[in-house]
């Protein structure tokens, strides 16, 4: 009884030695020299593998950080320059400074701006809903509102806000990782230069149709008549197709093209009200 | 027995309610609009521009492709300007806005009623003619006809088949055509045969069409290669593999032309159309709407000239009812909802149909049930609950391992389900995406 135990014994520790042995010379034999420093790049990111630096989650990124010679075209949009500069320390690379960025949905048709002229029964999805036609109100560029945008966002930083035909994205939690932009099928989310305190100065228009058209569809469509484009000291602002661009790198926030814009197209976010303004208005109302 | 195809299909309510209302000549608008891409591929070129004068028949944009077809005008006038108006989709298409001032036609077209049988040209020179015409499928699919009859490389038709079928509810335009126009419907069936050099054609028409039957059945004994088939009424026959499947028994394989099996397929009212171009020189300009409703005061055949705007087919039936909920352009199975009434006919536009709100409007949906019904009535053989789901999860690769290509989108699928769920939303959608990817492959 006893001596079967210890044969038992044996034979398992014999083909366990023999196995270890052989295991360890093929370990060897085709081993895969996979650079430390890897793993801790990636240990160093997010981790939210969203794809917002346009590798195919953290892991590909940290591959790529470890294989680039400067750091100048990879940058992580959530953990943003905090987190490159731990990269770059690790890799003994520069880091390059970038601006963060943040989503803005360029539409400001809510309901009380754009009339709703039909209605859709469809599957409620922006995709399905534009493919088929160009949406609930006249304006056949603004936001169709089915929020294919919140469904592809990762950090909920998109709120639907039902009812009010435009969604809404929340500054703060937003880390411009550009699934929305991807997700919108009428391609109005624009990841723009991130100001602080959240400010903005955004032309919320995407209507490329003539002045006439643009206004009978909407009350605060972009009507490309180009006041702002003469206003701007900065070159910031374009007119294409009927429809002015704010390139948020070179606007300097002086606000002065929301003054002028006649169809308040252009809107201010996040400003303390203006005073000296509306006193001299005033002013002028009375005299 | 009567043939019909072997696979699934659905059998609506008939509702034809403009059977045995004769065509009449929509009176021709003040202006019209008329876009510049009415058919499947490249738009054409507009020739003409602000303030030039044109004459019913004349090229007013060129086609720029093989795939693609001309243009002309359908009115005479002064071109008021060339720009941007919404399509039926609401988009905007570019299309040229004419006012029109009398009805000058140039010198070219026949105008006369008179029968012509004889014909002398050769194949080439049919094609080259259908080309110049600008006759494009008036099934609804528009595809450029020259197109279609042009075999590639090493394929050979056999057999031409005329699609008298109308399977769509409510549509009557190819219906009264082929009673008021069957000897123009057969001889141009018979330019076809000799353009792409076939010897025997087939008219397939469904057994609700009992009076055209026995009319064409008769007439076609004064031409050679000519039958008539009726079929048993079952939607969706008219599409043209459905159709080779009733007619001919041969099943199209996946993924390929209908030439594969020998077959092409053409409507009736492509081959009245091509009658008129090849024998009275007439490009297409007008066709036949059904303007159509269970509400319409006046459910009417029109002969509409290309450009005329909805609201005027609408006023002629006798106004838009009060309790309308949808304007279909097309009919209640595959046509679309129109977002405005302002759009134009379009050489693609059988019938116009005014939906009341109780019936149109589709309700909120619930879970798939799992009854299989929309398996068994698919006449491509496909899973749309299957297709369904993985278009909603966004799965594109399984998506064409399971041939979402060959959807025909009947919408019979939809039509079948008792949660009511939008199973070809979602299909058209994942075919869209699937097509992009198979695109993208191959560049």
């Amino acid at each position: 009884m006893s001596i079967t135990i210890v044969y038992t014994i044996a034979t398992l520790s014999i083909i366990g030695t023999a196995a270890a042995v052989i295991l360890y010379f093929v370990a060897q034999k085709f081993k895969v020299f996979e650079d430390p420093r890897i793993d801790q790049v990636e240990e160093a990111l997010p981790s939210a593998n969203c794809g917002g630096c346009g590798y195919a989650g953290c892991r590909a990124f940290a591959e790529a950080c470890v294989k680039a010679s400067d750091l100048g075209n990879l940058n992580c949009p959530v953990g943003g320059n905090e987190t490159m500069n731990d990269v770059a320390s690790l890799l003994g690379l520069e880091a390059v400074k970038k601006d963060p960025r943040v989503a803005y949905i360029r539409c400001n048709g809510t309901c009380d701006h754009r009339p709703k002229t039909s209605n859709f029964d469809g599957a409620t999805t922006c995709a399905i809903s534009a493919s088929v036609y160009s949406g609930e109100s006249d304006c056949e560029f603004g936001c169709l509102g089915h929020g294919d945008c919140v469904d592809s966002c990762e950090f909920d930083a998109i709120d639907l806000r039902a009812g009010m035909g435009v969604p809404l994205i929340l500054d703060d939690k937003c880390v411009a990782c550009g699934a929305c932009v991807e997700a919108c099928p009428k391609d109005l989310i624009e990841l723009r230069k991130k100001f602080p305190k959240n400010r903005k100065i955004v032309v919320a228009c995407r209507n490329e149709a003539k002045g006439g058209v643009a206004r009978k569809a909407c009350k605060v469509a972009c009507i490309g008549c180009g006041k702002c484009e003469k206003e701007c000291k900065f070159d910031a602002i374009t007119i294409v197709n009927n429809l002015a661009f704010i390139d948020s790198d070179k606007c300097k926030l002086c606000r002065k093209c929301v003054a002028v814009c006649p169809t308040n197209a252009i809107i201010e976010l996040n400003f303390p009200p203006r005073k000296i303004k509306v006193v001299e208005k005033k002013e002028n109302s009375t005299a | 027995m009567l043939k019909t195809f072997k696979l699934g299909g659905v059998h609506p309510p008939e509702n034809k309610l403009s059977a045995d209302k004769k065509i009449e000549i929509l009176p021709i608008p003040k202006t019209v609009f008329i876009p510049v891409a009415q058919h499947i591929g490249a738009p054409a070129t507009p020739t003409v521009k602000r303030g030039d004068e044109v004459k019913v028949g004349q090229i007013i944009a060129k086609s720029s492709s093989f795939v693609s077809t001309n243009i002309h005008s359908s009115v005479s006038g002064k071109v008021k300007k060339v720009d941007l108006s919404g399509d039926s989709s609401g988009y905007s298409k570019q299309g040229i806005f004419i006012d029109v001032s009398g009805d000058e036609w140039i010198e070219d077209i026949d105008r006369s009623e008179n029968l012509v049988k004889e014909f002398d040209l050769d194949g080439r020179k049919i094609v080259q003619k259908i080309q110049d015409a600008g006759i494009v499928g008036l099934g609804g699919a528009t595809f450029p006809t020259h197109v279609k009859l042009v075999p590639p490389k090493g394929m050979k038709a056999e057999v031409l088949l005329i699609n008298g079928v109308e399977c769509e509810p409510y549509l009557t335009s190819d219906h009264r055509l082929m009673l008021e126009k069957g000897d123009e419907i057969l001889v141009g069936t018979q330019i076809l045969m000799k353009a792409m050099n076939v010897e025997k054609a087939v008219i397939g028409i469904e057994n609700n069409k009992p009076d055209a039957i026995k009319l064409l059945s008769e007439k076609v004994k004064n031409y050679k290669g000519l039958s008539v088939v009726a079929l048993k009424v079952q939607y969706p026959q008219g599409g043209e593999k459905q159709l080779i499947n009733a007619v001919t028994g041969k099943e199209v394989p996946s993924g390929g032309l209908p030439i594969a099996v020998g077959a092409v397929v053409s409507n009736v009212g492509t081959a009245f159309a091509v009658y008129e171009a090849i024998q009275k020189n007439k490009p297409l300009f007008e066709r036949v709407v059904t303007i159509t409703g269970k509400g319409v005061a006046n459910p009417s055949n029109f002969k509409v000239r290309i450009g005329t705007a909805t609201t005027e087919l609408i006023e002629a039936a006798g106004g838009l009812p009060e309790n309308t909920g949808k304007v279909i352009s097309g009919g209640p199975m595959m046509g679309r909802a129109i977002a405005s009434l302002d759009i134009p006919v379009t050489k693609g536009t059988s019938g116009i149909l005014l939906m009341p709100e109780q019936e149109s409007v589709r309700g909120d949906y619930i879970s798939c049930i799992r009854c299989s019904r929309c398996v068994s009535v698919c006449p491509m053989g496909l899973e749309p609950y299957l297709l369904m789901t993985l278009g909603e999860k966004h799965v594109f690769d399984r998506l064409e391992d399971e041939k979402v290509m060959d959807c025909i989108e009947c919408g019979s699928c939809s039509y079948t389900c008792p949660s009511n769920r939008p199973l070809l939303d979602y299909i058209r959608f994942g075919k869209a995406k699937v097509g992009q990817i198979m695109r993208s492959r191959k560049k």
